[in-house]
Formats: structure tokens, sequence, C-alpha cells
């Protein structure tokens, strides 16, 4: 008979989530599912309220990368408006987007993938958190919370406060980070690319002991989707869209991201609340894609900045043609917290960070807007559509975490088709098959449009949907 | 001009006869909360969170309505006014829909701050989540009825200071809500002057200027003080 087991919720990701694993008759495992278990709704309940507001509402969606609805939301604004936004505005935009880059990674790799890496993907539960790494390398996690911590700082001395800074408006931002702002960043700099050289160099060996966890935790050929400059190289607040191939063989090139919906569709499943987006031209599921740190390494040339294109250029010889190992989420993570670093140094050492000049203001002059940006997770679209007087009629949120939605299932499946052996459940396979989602990090709260921290539920069931076995740990 | 004399709180205060509880008690110090009254503008008793209590009086009666009289005993602040004022605000906050984090007042509102300052962590009642409109048809400003609290200080000023009364209030009970004119959208208006002068009295985030984002607002009463003492000073009559 067979039976499923179900991981419930998924742990040390961002919102909740469960897992499906389906068993045959045999007791092999025969397909897994990633379900996501919340409903957030924000795009029906920002329907009637003023275009301007958008930016503040939208950034409730999420408390680890509220930055980036903010800008996405705010660029949709800004053409409502019609305007060009000023250059100080762009740059101060840039920098909070690089910031939260930072924090969102360090979050990602140090608090909530790290364990597993250090810890091993087998040791106790109750060690393998933040804690733990705490306890086996007190300097290497101490460096991965000052990066967090730098992150939002930055957020805090530009948007105001860490968490839904709502700064950026329509036309610009409310405020510059001023000189003592800069200043007090300036200082972290140093630091902060040291902690990067510790977390990469520490990161390589590593890998190099993962080799069955690396080839079988979510290695597949889909495509990649992101954002570029047009001389493609890694691009994070404006660009044009590109899409490569497992080969390297870019499919697509120079898209308008205001056109998404020419060649991005979205597929639903009745279980689950993240809708399933596909690239058009190859259909539904065929036109499956990733987003995010990996397919940014992978569609873009270079990095554009000294230390990380050593590091990509290092990265990119990982694989022929594109790096397809899901679990060089990891590392491509850290290569875009060195990128952000840079970038910021750039930022901060560029005098019109300071000027004063950051918001362009206008009537409602467009009824259809959509803003777009490299959120930490991947490819973010806001799309607005309002009324004469401003008010919002409808929205679509094009989330980055949906867009993995295809790998994501196909990761656990892959994962738990290596790893888990039913007859004999062990704690440490179910744990390689979070590792799997991980390596995504999936940001649940934002492709719902919650987050808590719940004990893991696993449930042994047969088709009749009786409980046959279950794990439990809190 | 008679004088008369009266306890609040405890301590011996003197007023001019034909003044009220209220005014006497803020000359003198002792803020009474409130929401509807604002200086220079007739006062109504809509919000009755100035309520005091008498001595002598069964009810509790609305300060910014009662007129002081000679030995009058007043207090203001007793557990049983607390406890009836926390109940006000939460009946405000619960009968609309306030969110004060996504608010273009979030920081400066009146409502958010006597939330505060009268304990409110949580509101006891269910919110009624009514279904309410957004008018942002006036070329400068909006009205977001979500947020309004019906203090009518809008509608005050617009008849007593502009003198142009396109603000009133249209329903009953829990119906009521402000309209524009005979109910028209507030931009096809014919009696609206675009002064602004509602908008910066309105203690919420329900009028505010088109444009400003999430805790962006910040209203100026400055101008209600020049207004109304230069009309009783006739200061600007020929």
């Amino acid at each position: 008979m067979g039976e499923r087991i179900v991981i419930h919720p998924v742990t040390r990701i961002e919102g909740h989530a469960k897992i499906s694993i389906n068993v045959d008759d045999a007791g092999e495992v025969s397909s897994a599912q990633f379900h996501v278990t919340e409903f957030r709704g924000f795009e029906k309940l920002c329907e009637g309220r003023p275009f301007y507001e958008m930016p503040g509402l939208m950034s409730r969606v999420c408390g680890i990368c509220p930055v980036s609805h903010v800008l996405a939301s705010s660029k949709a604004g800004d053409r409502l408006l019609g305007v060009e936004v000023p250059s100080a505005a762009v740059k101060q935009r840039r920098l909070v987007n690089y910031a939260q880059l930072l924090q969102s990674h360090a979050l990602s790799f140090f608090h909530l993938s790290a364990p597993d890496l250090l810890l091993g993907m087998d040791s106790a539960p109750e060690k393998r958190n933040i804690f733990g790494v705490l306890e086996r390398d007190p300097d290497f996690a101490r460096r991965g919370i000052r990066l967090r911590q730098f992150g939002q700082r930055i957020i805090e001395l530009a948007g105001g406060k860490r968490i839904h800074p709502a700064w950026g408006v329509p036309g610009g931002v409310l405020h510059s980070i001023g000189a003592a702002g800069r200043d007090e960043i300036l200082t972290w700099i140093p630091e902060a690319l040291e902690s990067m050289d510790v977390a990469i160099s520490r990161l390589k060996p590593l890998l190099d002991s993962l080799p069955q966890e690396i080839e079988n935790m979510g290695n597949f050929p889909t495509l990649f989707l992101a954002t570029v400059t047009p001389e493609g190289d890694l691009e994070y607040y404006d660009g044009v869209i590109r899409i490569v191939d497992a080969e390297g063989n870019t499919v697509a090139d120079g898209l308008d991201p205001m056109r998404y919906a020419t060649f991005l569709g979205e597929a639903s499943e009745e279980w689950s609340y993240v809708k399933f987006p596909y690239y058009k031209p190859l259909g539904y599921p065929g036109g499956k894609y990733r987003v995010g740190p990996l397919a940014r390494l992978n569609v873009a040339r270079s990095a554009g900045t000294p230390r990380a294109d050593r590091e990509m250029r290092e990265f990119k010889q990982r694989s022929q043609g594109a790096v397809c190992q899901s679990f060089h989420y990891h590392l491509a993570r850290l290569i875009e917290m060195l990128h952000s670093i840079e970038r910021i140094q750039e930022l901060m050492e560029d005098p019109e960070i300071l000027s004063e000049h950051i918001r362009a203001k206008a009537m409602l002059n467009r009824l259809e807007g959509i803003g777009s940006c490299e959120a930490p997770r991947g490819t973010l679209f806001h799309h607005y559509h309002v009324d004469s007087d401003g008010l919002m009629k409808k929205a679509n949120l094009l989330i980055a975490t949906a867009q993995n939605n295809l790998a994501m299932n196909m990761a656990v499946e892959q994962t738990a088709r290596r790893f888990v052996t039913p007859r004999s459940i062990e704690e440490g396979m179910l744990n390689r098959v979070e590792a799997a989602i991980r390596c995504f990090d999936p940001c649940l709260s934002c492709s719902t449009h919650a987050i808590g921290q719940m004990p893991l539920i696993i449930e042994l069931r047969n088709h009749a949907g009786d409980l046959l076995h279950r794990l439990e740990r809190s | 001009m008679s004088v008369k004399t009266l306890e609040i709180d405890g301590r011996m205060l003197t007023g001019r006869t034909g003044e009220t509880v209220f005014a006497v008690a803020w000359d003198h110090g002792i803020q009474i909360p409130r929401l509807c009254h604002v200086g220079g503008l007739s006062d109504v008793g809509a919000c009755r969170l100035c309520l005091v209590e008498i001595e002598g009086r069964k009810r509790l009666q609305a300060s910014c309505l009662t007129l002081i009289e000679e030995g009058m005993v007043v207090k203001t602040a007793t557990p049983k006014l607390k406890s009836h004022r926390k109940l006000i605000v939460e009946l405000l906050l619960a009968e609309r829909n306030h969110v004060c984090s996504v608010c273009v007042m979030n920081g400066e509102c009146e409502l958010q701050d006597l939330a505060a300052s009268h304990g409110v962590d949580h509101v006891r009642l269910r919110y009624q989540f009514p279904s309410l409109p957004v008018d942002t048809s006036h070329e400068r400003f909006g009205i977001d009825h979500n947020r309004c609290i019906l203090c009518t200080r809008c509608v005050r000023v617009c008849d007593e200071v502009e003198g142009a009364h396109t603000w009133d209030v249209c329903g009953r009970g829990t119906a009521s809500h402000i309209i524009s004119d005979l109910g028209e959208p507030w931009g096809e208006s014919d009696t609206c002057t675009s002064c602004g002068k509602c908008v910066q009295v309105c203690p919420t985030g329900a009028l505010f200027s088109k444009g400003k984002t999430v805790a962006e607002m910040r209203k100026d009463r400055g101008f209600l003080k020049y207004i109304v003492t230069a009309r009783e000073k006739k200061q600007w009559i020929g």
C-alpha cells in the first residue's frame, strides 16, 4: 500500500510550508511536493487605496525583504507619475537595495543554512541552529551576525528604520543618507570585506566535502532568468531581462521588464497557495526557470567589481555551461554579498550620494505602471492598474520565490528520491529534503503575498490517510 | 466682567462667566483629553473624551459644553473617567479601519496619541471592518473614510472659518459619514475653495494631502489662531 511522508512545517525558512513525500507500493519514493500553506492576499487588500501609499503598504509583505517591495512599488509609482527619478534618488535606492541583499543573504547563509553546512546534515537537530554555529565557531557566527547588522544599519540610516522603511515614494525617496550616515557606513567596509573572505574560503572546502548533496539536491537543467545591465553585467535595480538555458546559451536577451507578461505566465495548482510562473514560449511546466543568486551569476557576464569578478570567474568554472546545482545558491549568495559591499563602498565614495535633490513630484499621468528589481531571492515585479483618481484597481505581484516554485518542487523530489528511505526514516534524511528548499532561501510570506517558528512534524501516512508513523521536532 | 470660582481636581480656579469647564481647566494646565475640540471653532461634544465628573450631577458631563458655575466641584481624571475614555478610544478604533502602520499620519495622529496615553495596547471589542471608500477626486486632497472618527472638525472649520460649508454629516448612527456638498465627489464640489483648512484640522489621516506616503503627513493648525484672533479684533476690516 502506498504511503505519504509529510514534513510540516518546514523549519529554518521564512514562512510556513510543508513537504509531502509519496511512497509507492514497493516502498520507494514516487513523488514529492512542496506546499506553501499560508495565504496573505495583499493584491486584494490594496484595491481602492491611493497608489502613493503602495510602497509603505507593500513593504509590509515581508519583514526580511521589505526594501525590494518598496523599490518595485516605488518604481511602479514612478511610471504612474511618468517622471524621471533624480539620479541622486536612484543612488539612494541602489544603496538600500545592496544593503538588503547583504542582510538577507547573511540571514539565509549564516543563520539558516550554515548549521547544516558546518555541523553536518545528520547532526543533532537541537544543535542545528545559529546557536550551534556559535558554539562550534564563534568568530564565524559573529561575522555573519555583524554582516547582517551592517546591512540593516544602512537601511536604518538611509530609510529611517530597519524593517519596513517607508522611505521610497513614487518619484524618488524621502530623505538621503547624509554625511554622518555615509561616514559611519565607510567605517564598516574593511571588516565586511574581511568577513566575506573568511566566509567564502570557509564554504569552498565544505562544498568539496558534500559531493552527494551537491549532485543530488536540486541538480537539473532549467532556464535561468535575471536582470542584467545592457552590457550583460550584474544589475539589481534597473536593467533588461536575460534568460539563459542549462548549457549557458542565451535564450532571450534585452527583454523589457515592463513587458514581463508577454514572456512570463503564471499557472496555479490546487495544492499550494504559491503560483507557478513559467517562460511562456516553452509552456507549462516545460518553461520552468530559476531566479535568484544562482540565476544571476549564470546569466551575467561579469560582476563589474574586482573582488566579486575574481570569485565569479572561478564560480563559472564549476560547471560547463550554466551551474545547475541548486546547492551552489549558497556560494552564489556569498559572492553577491561581496559584490554588494564593493558597490556600497563605490556609492559611499560618490559625492552625489549627499545630494538633496531626491524626489520628482507630479500628478498621476498613467493608469498602469510596472516596477521591477532584483530582490535577494530573484526578480520581482509589481504591476499596478489605477483609476483616474489614482486609486488602485488591480495589483499583480510576481514574486521571486514563486518563480522558483517549479524548481523547488523538483529539488524536493530529487532529494527525497536520493536520500529518503521510507522503511527506516531518519531525521537527517528529512533534513536534507528541507535543506534542498533552503538552498533557494524561499520567502513564503512574500510569495503568498507569516512568519513563524514552529516544531517540525513528520507524518507517515498511507493512501487512506491513516497515520503510520510520526516524528516530532520541537 | 464677572468671574466664577470653582474647584477642578482639588485646585481652586477662577474663570470668566460663559467659559467652559474645559477651557478653564486647560488655561490652568489641566489637560483634559479631547478629539473633537479645536481652539477657534465651536464645540459640539462629539467625541465624549472630555467627560468629567461634577459633584451633584448624576451624569458625566462633556466639559467642552459645560459652563462653569460658582462653587462647582469637578474631577477630570478619576479611575471611572479613565476607564470610560479608554473604552471610547477602543470604540473609535473598532468602528472603522484604522491601520496605523500604513497611515499617512502614523506618528503624528491624535487618535494614536490618545490610544498610547490611555494604555490601549489592544482592542477588547470586535472590529467592524466596514467597507468604506477613499475619495481622491480632488486635485490636491483626499478623504479616507476608513480613518474618519466623525469629530466634525472639518465640517465646522469649513462652515465657521472658511464660510464654504462644503462638508456635512450624512446618515444616522453607525451609517453616519462625512459628505461634500450633497454627496458629490469632493473633486466635483461647487462650494469647495480648495483652501485645505479641513485637512489641517483633521486629527487623524482621514483628510490628507495627495502624494503623501506612510507617516509623511504633518498638519499645521497655526492658521486658525491668526484667523480667529484677527476676526475677533476686526483687524481685516477697512
